[in-house]
C-alpha cells in the first residue's frame, strides 16, 4: 500500500466536472484506491462517494492504493489533481 | 470516576430537548459535555449518602424523590438540594411535569447547573434517554457497498468497482425490495450487537448506474422502494468468477465478517454471464433467515444422505447375514 497526501488547486474542487475526470482515471487501475479529507474516507472509484467528500480548493486529501499497480495509478491521479484535470480553471 | 480524555459526546441543547421533548427550567449553555452514558437516579443522593456516586451521569428523578423530598422538614430539604447541586452532574431532568421542579430553580442558578422538565413517566424518559445517548455515541464506520433489505433481511453488498452492485440493486428495487443506500454505506453499532445502516444525508436514496448516471430512486420508484435505515443481517461479496476458487457448494461452512466488532454472516457470490444475481440475492437472504431460526437446508439434506446410508449399509448386512 503506498499513500500520499496532496492539496487540491483548481477553482472548483471535486466537484462535479473534476470529480467525474477523477473517477473515470482510478477506474482504468486494478488498485484499490480510497480517498480521505478529515475523519471521512470513500472509494475513489465511486463518483457519489468522492462528491460527498465535498473537497475544494486548498483542501489536502489522502490518497491511498493498494495492487499490482498502485504506482502508476498514484502517479496519474497526482498528475491529474497537479495539471487541474486539465479544464480551465473558471 | 471517569479516566477518559474525551467527553462520549457533546450534546446540543436545542436538539437534545427537541428529540426528547424536554422544556428548559434554567440553562446558562448551548451544549454540555457527556462523559458518561449513564443514567443516575439520585434518591439516595438526596438522602445524603454519596459513597458510591458518579456525577458525571445525567441525573433524573420522578416522583418518589419529590415525594422523598416532600417529607423532610424545608431547612433540611433546602440543604440536601443545596449539597446535591454543588456536584458538577451534565443536567438535572424532573419527570411527570412536576410543579415541584420549583425547588431547584435557585440553586439550579447558583450552581450553573441544567434544570429541566418533562411530561413523561420516570421510567419511559429513562429508556428514552438511554436509547438516544446510545444512537448518539455509536461507534460508526464506512463500507463501500449498497445497502438493501431483501424479503426484511439487511444485506450489504460488497464487491469491487463496477462488478455490478447497483444494478443488482436495481433489479431487486423491480422486485419489490427496499432500497437505502448506493457507494457509502454508513454503519453504527449499538448496544455492542446490533448494526444498523443508513446512506450519508447527501447521498439519501440516490444510485449511481453506470451508462445512465445518479438517478433518485424514491423519485423513480416511489415511496414503497425506500427505507432510511435498516439493521444489517449479512454481508453479500460478489467477485468475478474465477475458474480456480473453490466455491461452496454445500454450504455447511458459515462465514462471518467482523464489522464494529460484530460477526455478520458473509455470502460470497461469483458474477459470470447468465447468472442472475437478484433471484440468487433473494435466496440468500430468505436462506439466512430460515437459519437464523433455526433450519439449516444444507445440513438437514446431508443428514438425510447420511441417514440413508447407514440404512443401506445396515440392510447389506443383513441381506449378509
Amino acid at each position: 500500500m503506498i499513500s500520499k497526501s496532496i492539496t487540491i488547486k483548481n477553482r472548483a474542487g471535486l466537484h462535479a466536472k473534476p470529480a467525474s475526470l477523477f473517477v473515470q482515471n482510478a477506474n482504468k487501475f486494478n488498485s484499490d484506491i480510497y480517498i480521505s479529507k478529515g475523519s471521512t474516507r470513500v472509494n475513489a472509484k465511486s463518483i457519489m462517494g468522492v462528491m460527498i467528500l465535498a473537497v475544494q480548493k486548498g483542501d489536502e486529501i489522502l490518497l491511498e492504493i493498494t495492487g499490482d499497480d498502485e504506482e502508476a495509478a498514484m502517479e496519474k491521479l497526482i498528475e491529474l489533481i497537479d495539471n487541474k484535470f486539465d479544464l480551465p480553471d473558471e | 470516576m471517569t479516566s477518559q480524555k474525551e467527553p462520549l459526546c457533546i450534546m446540543n441543547m436545542k436538539e437534545f430537548c427537541q428529540e426528547l421533548e424536554l422544556e428548559v427550567v434554567h440553562c446558562e449553555v448551548e451544549s454540555f459535555e457527556l462523559w458518561d452514558g449513564g443514567i443516575n437516579r439520585p434518591g439516595l443522593q438526596l438522602h445524603g449518602y454519596y459513597e458510591y456516586f458518579d456525577a458525571s451521569r445525567i441525573q433524573i428523578i420522578g416522583k418518589v424523590e419529590i415525594s422523598y423530598l416532600m417529607s423532610l422538614d424545608p431547612r433540611l430539604r433546602e440543604k440536601r438540594i443545596d449539597d446535591f447541586f454543588s456536584y458538577d452532574f451534565p443536567c438535572f431532568v424532573v419527570c411527570w411535569d412536576l410543579p415541584e421542579v420549583s425547588l431547584f430553580e435557585k440553586v439550579a442558578q447558583k450552581y450553573h447547573r441544567i434544570l429541566l422538565k418533562s411530561k413523561e413517566k420516570t421510567t419511559s424518559l429513562t429508556y428514552r434517554l438511554v436509547d438516544y445517548i446510545d444512537t448518539k455515541t455509536a461507534p460508526k464506520t464506512g463500507i463501500h457497498g449498497v445497502l438493501v433489505e431483501v424479503h426484511g433481511v439487511g444485506v450489504v453488498i460488497t464487491g469491487a468497482s463496477g462488478i455490478g452492485k447497483s444494478e443488482t440493486a436495481l433489479e431487486l428495487i423491480k422486485r419489490g425490495n427496499s432500497f437505502i443506500a448506493d457507494d457509502v454505506v454508513e454503519i453504527s453499532n449499538h448496544h455492542g450487537h446490533t448494526l444498523m445502516g443508513e446512506a450519508p444525508p447527501m447521498l439519501r436514496y440516490y444510485m449511481e448506474v453506470r451508462g445512465i448516471g445518479i438517478i433518485d430512486v424514491r423519485m423513480l420508484y416511489g415511496a414503497k422502494s425506500v427505507k432510511q435505515s435498516v439493521q444489517i443481517d449479512m454481508v453479500i461479496r460478489l467477485e468475478n468468477w474465477n475458474e480456480h476458487s473453490p466455491y461452496d457448494r454445500l454450504g455447511l461452512d458459515e462465514e462471518t465478517t467482523d464489522i464494529l466488532g460484530v460477526d455478520v454472516p458473509l455470502v460470497t457470490i461469483p458474477v459470470s454471464g447468465g447468472r442472475n444475481l437478484a433471484a440468487i440475492i433473494e435466496t440468500a437472504a430468505i436462506n439466512n433467515r430460515m437459519k437464523e431460526a433455526g433450519f439449516r437446508s444444507a445440513q438437514i439434506f446431508c443428514d438425510n444422505i447420511a441417514k440413508h446410508n447407514e440404512e443401506v449399509a445396515e440392510s447389506r448386512k443383513q441381506e449378509e447375514e
